[in-house]
């Protein structure tokens, strides 16, 4: 045994987020970590890695009981972790980034030339062959990925954590992170893989261990756990599949209220054709980099499109900037709620009346007992959870900050919603609950046009769904034969082709 | 969604709960209170109508420039060319009515002009530092680094560095005159916060302000003109520094393109800092840049009227610099 | 071969920005040269090096700390604040002129260092704050004027003095400037700098003692300021306590021009002396101009011409960087 984590208990603020947690990983093995949000599972990380400390428990490395104080404490001792957001520094060489901090000496000064040799050499042995005097933000996040594992290689790491390695890469990508894995397992080294995609769990892992609500409820060796079993672990529950919430009738007689014709932009969409009716649920699926989230930027004008035409009711419309196309009904619920939508410091009434503030304007001013009573409205109908509307966003929960920003939109009245990952970091929940809501709202007339990851979401809410793969739409099927099979099949139609710096 | 973030928040060997969060909300105005009680019993003839107006027409120049900059670092970004854009101010005012660029025929007329000329044109430069930010994605400290350097240039090449002096009532009004017994500048200096402290509270281009420094992605993406919204604060920056140029040369009743507004980059700054706007944007607190400005003068005031020297005054101002932003920061964070 | 030309590599944008300004310091020279009888004469050069060292200094300093993503407003008041100190000890001895100066300036470097490192404040505020105390200190020890430096203990060599036909000033800006460059691209050091620039979180996880760091970082501004502020009392006979208003945003510039990233993470210390050099050269040709006699500008132009050269430089940086993202 190389780790092992017993009786781990923390508590933030005196609300417990581990309570007598537990994980063991064995030597040269892979082990699965998994769980819902707030399962527990970075925060038992960060204990082992010395960025929290623990209320109680032990851990040993090597049999050895440790206690780390700081991240360089447990790097010393051999573990390494490579984050979600890629920690190397992005203007720097590869080589740099790879030793960094134990640079090659001659004389007090760095050795360039060992430096490089190094990180060839290790590189190699991942079968990777760059410039090594590259800054890495040159290189694609799969790349960047490899050096910092190779970077963890050189530091001689025995227990490599990866926390949802693949979020960023696409199927090529993930193939060459495998075959890594499967190297550092052969030279000995213990990997703990945080991820969420079943099909890449079983692919790679050994053994899983599944966490829920601060404590491990299972451990089993992966191929003696079914997905069926895993998933009820970790939700706790029977599987209670979203249940359909698709129109009773076809909507194919509809009519078109948004078509995107032959849109292109830069690499990352090539060809996109789809279109959305009146009342209808939208879907538009892709794999990670099939260029979902680049198509609803361009429909919003929020980056420019190159080629191709957008018509909103027939009519062939150019927005060149986001705020064009909000005036003609369209909005868009981004994916990155921290980065394109909430504005952390300001209430819950102002985030949500942002893209209103023209249509509340009375010579400049805000009118502020519309503004009232539409914030009172929407916290009503959504149930919006929140002690006032004075309350600044950023003290919500991710669901409830989720509503605000759909009724950021819902206020302006709009004819097309377009939601990026509308149940992302929500828990279950919150989930259906924001879905049924979107239904409803389609039920009235609404274009809904949902990107979504998760194919059971789709297959519970979609009218339709067009699918993306390496930024061109390769496949529009209808309600009538939507299943998880044929969202497969389309997806895999055409693999990207990967683009490398 | 696992998402193991990078330990953002390191905590200093400082922290303190409640009282940092009140000390961050009310400090500046206990630290007011504070400062006009210690003077009411320390320095003599401290409660009196000139000692009012000594501070008052100190401060309201600062307080005016200081009022532009709490708005541009509402939006995250600062503006230093304040100082260089009150010196061309400054230098255009008497140039105009004493005639240099035209022959004055009628000095009501030229006076009007005096007054309004060298704002436009101030303000204009403002629009031209929101150009270099908005147009070109340049960082606003160096965007507004060119006219720092070359503002103070112009104002002294249309001056040759010469020293204009001048006598003009009408135009001296603005600083020397009196308002219901209030001085003129005083009663601009209001007059402009009080429309600033409305716009922000109620307008609609008050609200965008704030959203393009919260987080100006998503501020984009809800329909708000970034850009727009950013080239109006760098030119309501100019404006206001074209005013507080004239204020100053009619108080001196001479202008020196050298001196005029030297260093007010930083006084206005260090107002808003003390004055609980952070310099990261999304807030802005006029209330609290004038009494940001009023604890800095009432400090310097305090020392000077009892012996301190100008010079240690300065260090105090420091230290209150540092206190205030550390305690801002601090209450943040609860 | 290849390994021959990698030193030249052009592997980003900043390395064009800091390759185009040294083509155009080295175009401005020629067209001195060319231009004008005596601008390559010795006492034109010198002179010129002379008065300028004290810039490139704190040049270098500020190169560092922006390259670490940070900015050291204070040091034009620590090199005024340096120069009394040196000036009020030189009567002693001339090296304790010298440490005393430097030590001034290290004092206001710890005190950035603490201020940002522990509390946490931005370097902008918190430099800004300590610019003011420098300022103020200075004064309180000059007794509000400048102090007369003494003749005697051969302090004033420093500033007035040459050595190997150099002025000395030159040589100790040279030396400050080997060991910059020594620091950022040959120490490990230098890397951890820049990597702190890339992202300070980040190379916390990857084991660099940022904080550490980071003090040192002001620490070298500060006595790089402390420095610049001796050479200014040597070379002009007295500390002066006003002296150095707007050094800190003429360093800025210099970076800047030198093709250094505000934002941090990348820089050099080469261009940065061509970017000093090139702003400071703004005003030698001015003044041969004028003295050709066609055209009559002021010395007040040359602010407006820095200015204006500071525009086109951080108007084509944008473009370059703008053109490279969309690459």
């Amino acid at each position: 045994m190389l780790l092992s984590m017993q009786g781990i208990s923390k508590a933030f603020a005196g609300v417990a987020a581990l309570r007598s947690a537990s994980l063991e990983v064995g030597r040269a093995e892979v082990m699965a970590l998994v769980g819902q949000n707030g399962a527990g599972k970075s925060t038992l990380i960060k204990i082992l890695t010395g960025v929290y400390r623990r209320d109680e428990g032990t851990i040993a490395l090597d049999g050895r009981e440790v206690d780390f104080a700081m991240p360089a404490e447990s790097q010393a001792a051999g573990i390494a972790t490579i984050y979600q957001e890629i920690n190397l520094a992005p203007q720097r060489s590869v080589a740099e980034n790879i030793y960094l901090s134990r640079e090659p000496r001659r004389f007090g000064m760095i050795d360039h030339a060992a430096m490089r040799r190094g990180a060839e050499a290790v590189l190699a042995t991942f079968n990777l062959a760059i410039d090594v005097d590259r800054p890495v933000a040159r290189f694609d996040a799969a790349t960047r990925q490899m050096v910092a594992i190779a970077r963890a290689v050189t530091q001689n790491a025995r227990l490599v954590i990866m926390d949802e390695p693949t979020s960023s890469l696409d199927e090529r990508e993930v193939a060459v992170l495998f075959e890594t894995i499967r190297t550092l397992k052969r030279s000995g080294v213990s990997v703990i893989f945080i991820g969420h995609r079943l099909d890449e769990l079983y692919a790679i892992c050994d053994r899983v261990t599944i966490m829920r609500d601060g404590q491990t409820v299972a451990k089993s060796a992966m191929a003696d756990m079914s997905k069926m079993d895993l998933v009820r672990h970790m939700l706790g529950k029977e599987l209670a599949a979203f249940q359909a919430m698709a129109a009773d009738g076809a909507t194919s007689d509809r009519p078109v209220r948004l078509a995107v014709e032959k849109a292109g932009a830069g690499v990352r969409v090539r060809d996109v054709s789809l279109t959305v009716r009146e009342g209808e649920i939208s879907g538009l699926a892709g794999l990670l980099g099939s260029g979902r989230t680049e198509t609803a930027r361009l429909i919003f004008g929020a980056d420019r499109m190159e080629r191709g035409t957008i018509r909103m009711d027939g009519k062939a419309r150019d927005y060149r900037e986001p705020a064009a196309a909000i005036a003609d009904g369209i909005g868009l619920v981004s994916e990155d709620r921290k980065v394109d939508g909430i504005v952390p410091d300001m209430s819950i009434r102002e985030n949500m009346t942002l893209a209103l503030l023209p249509k509340l304007r009375k010579a400049g001013i805000v009118d502020r007992a519309r503004q009232d009573e539409i914030v009172a409205r929407y916290i009503r109908a959504l149930g919006i959870k929140c002690a006032s509307p004075d309350q600044p966003i950023k003290e919500l929960s991710g669901g409830n900050q989720q509503k605000v920003l759909l009724a950021r939109w819902l206020a302006t009245d709009p004819r097309v919603l377009i939601v990026d990952e509308p149940t992302r970091g929500i828990d279950i929940g919150a989930k259906s609950e924001i879905l049924k809501l979107l239904r409803g709202l389609a039920d009235e007339g609404l274009s809904v046009l949902m990107i979504s990851s998760e194919l059971e979401e789709l297959l519970a809410a979609a009218d339709r769904v067009t699918v993306l793969s390496d930024g061109s739409s390769v496949a529009e099927i209808a309600r009538k034969d939507l299943s998880e099979a044929a969202l497969l099949a389309a997806m895999a139609h055409q693999m990207p082709q990967g683009e490398t710096a | 969604m696992t998402t193991i973030e990078t330990p953002a928040s390191r905590s200093g060997p400082f922290s303190g709960g409640r009282l940092f969060t009140l000390a961050g909300r009310y400090g500046t105005f206990v630290a007011f209170l504070a400062l006009i009680l210690f003077n009411v019993i320390v320095t003599p003839n401290f409660l009196s109508l000139q000692t009012l107006n000594v501070n008052l027409t100190q401060v309201a120049t600062i307080v005016i420039v200081a009022t532009g900059m709490t708005l541009v670092i509402a939006t995250g970004g600062i503006d230093l060319s304040v100082g260089s854009l009150m010196a061309i101010s400054g230098a255009l005012a008497p140039m105009i009515f004493m005639g240099r660029f035209w022959p004055v025929e009628n000095m009501a007329l030229a006076v009007a002009l005096a007054f309004v000329i060298p704002v436009v044109v101030a303000g204009l430069f403002g629009l031209f530092n929101g150009a270099l930010v908005t147009r070109f994605s340049i960082q606003p400290i160096i965007a507004t680094l060119v006219l720092f350097i070359a503002g103070r240039g112009i104002a002294q090449v249309m001056t040759n560095g010469n020293l204009q002096v001048f006598k003009n009532e009408g135009f001296q009004f603005i600083a020397m005159g009196r308002i219901a017994g209030i001085p003129a500048q005083v009663v601009l200096m209001a007059v402009i916060v009080a429309l600033a402290w409305a716009m922000v509270r109620y307008t609609v281009i008050g609200r965008q302000i704030i959203a393009v420094g919260g987080n100006e992605k998503a501020a984009r993406l809800t329909g708000i003109p970034v850009k727009r919204v950013k080239l109006f604060v760098y030119m309501v920056s100019g404006l206001l520094a074209g005013v507080a140029g004239l204020v100053v040369v009619a108080r001196n009743a001479a202008s020196d393109a050298n001196l005029v507004g030297l260093g007010m980059e930083l006084d206005a700054i260090a107002a808003v800092a003390v004055g609980g706007t952070l310099l990261t944007g999304g807030r802005a607190n006029i209330i609290g840049t004038v009494l940001g400005a009023f604890v800095i003068q009432l400090v310097r005031y305090t020392l000077l009227a009892n012996g301190v020297p100008d010079a240690a005054a300065l260090v105090v101002k420091a230290a209150l610099i540092v206190l205030a932003v550390f305690i801002q920061q601090r209450a943040d964070k609860h | 071969m290849q390994a021959i030309l990698r030193p030249f590599a052009i592997k980003s944008s900043g390395d064009i920005a800091r390759l185009g300004v040294i083509l155009a310091l080295l175009g401005l020279i020629l067209f001195g040269a060319l231009r004008y009888d005596y601008f390559l004469s010795p006492y034109n050069i010198l002179s010129f090096l002379r008065y300028n060292s004290m810039f490139a200094l704190i040049a270098l300093g500020m190169a560092f700390v922006i390259i670490t993503g940070g900015i050291d407003l204070s040091v034009g008041g620590t090199a005024a604040m340096a120069s009394v100190v040196a000036a009020l000890l030189s009567p002693h001895h001339w090296a304790a002129g010298l440490l005393g100066g430097m030590a001034a300036g290290l004092a206001v470097g710890a005190v950035n260092g603490f201020i940002i490192t522990k509390m946490r404040i931005q370097p902008f505020i918190a430099t800004l704050a300590t610019m003011l105390a420098a300022y103020g200190t200075g004064l309180l020890l000059a007794g509000n004027q400048s102090v007369s430096v003494s003749y005697d203990s051969g302090f004033t060599v420093i500033g007035q003095d040459d050595f190997l036909g150099f002025p000395i000033p030159a040589w100790i800006a040279l030396a400050a400037y080997v060991a910059g460059w020594l620091v950022l691209e040959k120490l490990p050091i230098g890397r951890h700098i820049l990597a702190i620039g890339d992202g300070e979180a980040t190379a916390g996880l990857m084991g660099l003692k940022v904080e550490r760091t980071l003090a040192g970082v002001y620490l070298a501004s500060g006595a790089l300021a402390g420095l610049a502020g001796v050479v200014l009392a040597a070379q002009f006979g007295a500390g002066q306590p006003t002296e150095g208003v707007g050094w800190e945003l003429f360093a800025i510039a210099s970076v800047v021009v030198g093709g250094t990233l505000l934002t941090g993470g990348a820089g050099s210390v080469g261009a940065t002396l061509a970017g000093a050099l090139l702003l400071a050269m703004v005003f030698n040709i001015l003044n041969f101009e004028n003295g050709l006699g066609w055209i009559s500008l002021s010395a007040y132009w040359q602010s407006v011409i820095r200015g204006a050269f500071l525009l086109v430089v951080v108007v084509l940086q944008a473009k370059l960087m703008k053109k490279h993202e969309g690459a």
